[in-house]
């Protein structure tokens, strides 16, 4: 119980590494022990944290396959509106409805919503941008993003215990560990 | 046998230690960065250039001269709009001159950034990093030169929104979308917004580092802004590594199809020298093979000015090198192309079009285009040539001025002799379309000038990735 009435006062508490090796190595540490609301935070995408975090797929590639699939069928059915209803000229008896002649341009919007899916996708998913954020708090942390790596197990965590969590994240070897203010 | 395989693939360094001579040429082959870079230090000397308080005297003098240039562009497009396009040069039978010459320069310019970007990234070519972010600027600033030509060669840009983009006016009249015109403004405004994001994505960890770097406030509250808030969460990586590929992905077959739909323009037509199925592949070729040369311009006063050795090294120069001699070598086989089919199509307009490029009144600008795409890129092939700076930078140039004389010879020599004789005549550019040429090439530098100067030239976080402290051990693991 005791967690809940700290639970306001910190974000949570973060530990300091100097290379991503130990950064991963104390993530898997911290997934064994059973927390779960944790993040690390480095200067290098690193893909082995990933797995350490035991961070689901994502949805982005799906999301980028309707946006694609949406620019595609708009951008076709645009030209079939402007050259058969909208404004249908008879060029020599030609069918109005040219679709080899209709490609390119739905390739270019299929491409365009595509990309334009994957990035707001993105951003949107990763709760970008964001003015604040606790971790900011720490002052070490203003060296995440040059060369150091950092762990922070959030105070919401159901296992998370000021002392004992601290204990733990000092055993794993850090430069420092220090408490992140909400 | 270890110590010079070292920077290589485990699997090339393992069938080096089996083969001397691969060992051998392996060993020859210079490093992507220079040895002995850390996190810290690859930080520091990238993002140095933008958070310095001191400019370079020399930033200020070319900016200056491209400043210049830019306010003849200034000028140029204030007279041609109070005037009208009968300022330029062209008029029928050459309706097509200047303008398109040098929008298709433009574009096929900005390939070679996409290129670097994105279909290198799907190659897994590590030694892209440290020249994607200002080949994909390059990229974002030719296409921004190009599209000025197409939409000032209406005369009228202010109606060419009605003529080109669809939206419900109150005229009725819808674009007409079998015209490959149409097809080149969704190319080209797709190309340049899916290069825009690509190039805001790849920005954003780095405007990160320096706004954790910036010592001036107003510094940190920009960079703040534009790094969205991030902060090297796993989560965001994750995602973002993934849509970094997906963008790639989708750059891919966008940057081939942008040169083929320009190429369009002309095949489309029944004019001889345009209507030829090489045109797609061969344009493509020829717009990497002049982006690789304008990269290649770009970077070596780049890193020489800078201190970019250790990033930009001798093993970029050499592959730049390699990339334009195969381009240029499917160009110099597209010539070919078209002199062959002149000849074995025995139409009689075909094959007065390539006798009219060989021996008509233009004959010069068609042979200096062939000393330089076919002749001059043999040079290529030697290493001298690839080691020596200073003649690599000028034949940068000149593959630039053959890509320009290439389009000149397809534009307005297929032009200028019409398929009736009493309408043939001859094309000269006037001052005012020098004027918006030199102009273009201002509006490009000075972009360059101002992005090298506030923004990370060379992608931070990416080249990180390539300093040995970056690499996982993995007994560390479990």
């Amino acid at each position: 119980m005791a967690h809940e009435e700290i639970a306001p006062t910190i974000y949570g508490l973060m530990a300091e590494f100097e290379t991503p090796d130990a950064l991963v190595a104390a993530t898997t540490k911290a997934r064994l022990a059973g927390y779960r609301r944790m993040d690390a935070y480095s200067p290098i995408p690193i893909e082995e944290l990933s797995e350490a975090l035991g961070l689901p797929r994502t949805r982005l590639p799906k999301l980028v396959f309707l946006g694609g699939l949406l620019g595609g069928l708009g951008g076709y059915s645009l030209e079939y509106y402007c050259a058969a209803i909208g404004y249908p000229l008879n060029i020599g008896g030609r069918p109005l409805h040219s679709w080899p002649q209709f490609i390119p341009v739905t390739f270019e919007t299929t491409v365009l919503g595509a990309a334009l899916c994957c990035f707001v996708g993105m951003w949107a998913l990763n709760k970008l941008p964001q003015p604040y954020h606790p971790v900011f708090n720490v002052p070490a942390f203003a060296r995440a993003s040059t060369d150091r790596f950092f762990l922070c197990i959030e105070a919401s965590d159901p296992a998370f215990k000021p002392d004992a969590t601290r204990q733990f994240l000092e055993g794993l070897h850090p430069l420092g560990v220090s408490e992140v203010a909400p | 046998m270890a110590e010079p395989t070292s920077h290589h693939h485990p699997r090339v360094a393992a069938a080096a230690a089996a083969d001397p001579a691969l060992a051998e040429l392996l060993a020859r082959t210079p490093e992507v960065i220079a040895p002995g870079h850390t996190f810290e230090s690859v930080t520091d000397s990238i993002g140095h250039l933008v958070l310095s308080k001191r400019t370079p005297i020399g930033w200020f003098f070319g900016f200056a001269i491209a400043f210049v240039l830019l306010m003849i562009l200034n000028v140029t497009i204030a007279k041609l709009l109070l005037t009208g396009i009968g300022i330029w040069g062209n008029n029928v039978p050459v309706g097509w001159a200047f303008d398109i010459i040098n929008f298709v320069w433009w574009i096929g310019i900005g390939h070679a950034g996409t290129l670097i970007s994105a279909i290198l990234l799907l190659f897994r070519q590590g030694w892209r990093t440290s020249i994607n972010r200002f080949a994909e600027a390059m990229t974002l600033f030719a296409v921004a030169c190009a599209a000025m030509f197409p939409l000032l060669h209406t005369g009228r840009p202010w109606l060419a929104i009605y003529w080109l983009f669809p939206y419900p006016s109150t005229m009725g009249v819808w674009p007409q979308f079998r015209s490959p015109l149409m097809w080149d403004v969704f190319a080209v405004s797709t190309y340049g917004t899916v290069s825009a994001l690509f190039w805001f994505t790849g920005l954003v960890p780095d405007m990160a580092t320096l706004r954790d770097r910036a010592k001036s406030r107003t510094a940190q509250v920009i960079f703040g802004m534009l790094s969205l808030g991030w902060r090297g969460s796993a989560r965001h990586w994750h995602r973002y590594e993934i849509a970094y590929l997906l963008l790639a992905g989708i750059s891919t077959p966008l940057v081939l199809s942008v040169h083929s739909v320009v190429s369009f323009d002309f095949a489309v037509s029944v004019l001889p020298g345009w209507h030829t199925t090489i045109f797609p592949p061969y344009f493509v070729a020829g717009a990497i093979y002049s982006g690789f040369a304008m990269v290649m311009t770009l970077a070596i006063p780049l890193r020489k000015f800078y201190d970019l050795e250790g990033f930009i090294t001798m093993r970029h120069i050499h592959n730049m090198t390699k990339i334009m001699l195969v381009t240029g070598m499917i160009v110099a086989y597209g010539y070919t192309n078209e002199a062959f089919f002149a000849w074995f199509s025995g139409n009689k307009y075909e094959e007065f079009m390539m006798y009219n490029r060989m021996a008509g009144p233009y004959m010069v600008f068609y042979w200096a285009l062939i000393s330089i795409n076919v002749v001059m890129i043999q040079l290529f092939w030697f290493r001298s040539v690839r080691d020596n700076l200073p003649l690599l930078f000028i034949l940068s140039l000149l593959v630039n001025v053959g890509m320009w004389l290439e389009r000149f010879v397809i534009i307005v020599m297929s032009l200028h002799r019409d398929f009736l004789p009493s309408s043939w005549d001859m094309y000269a550019p006037t001052r005012w379309d020098f004027g918006m040429f030199l102009g273009t090439i201002g509006l490009f530098l000075a972009l360059f000038f101002l992005f090298i100067r506030f923004l990370p030239a060379i992608a931070i976080f990416e080249v990180r990735t390539m300093v040995p402290q970056a690499k996982l051990n993995a007994e560390h693991h479990g």
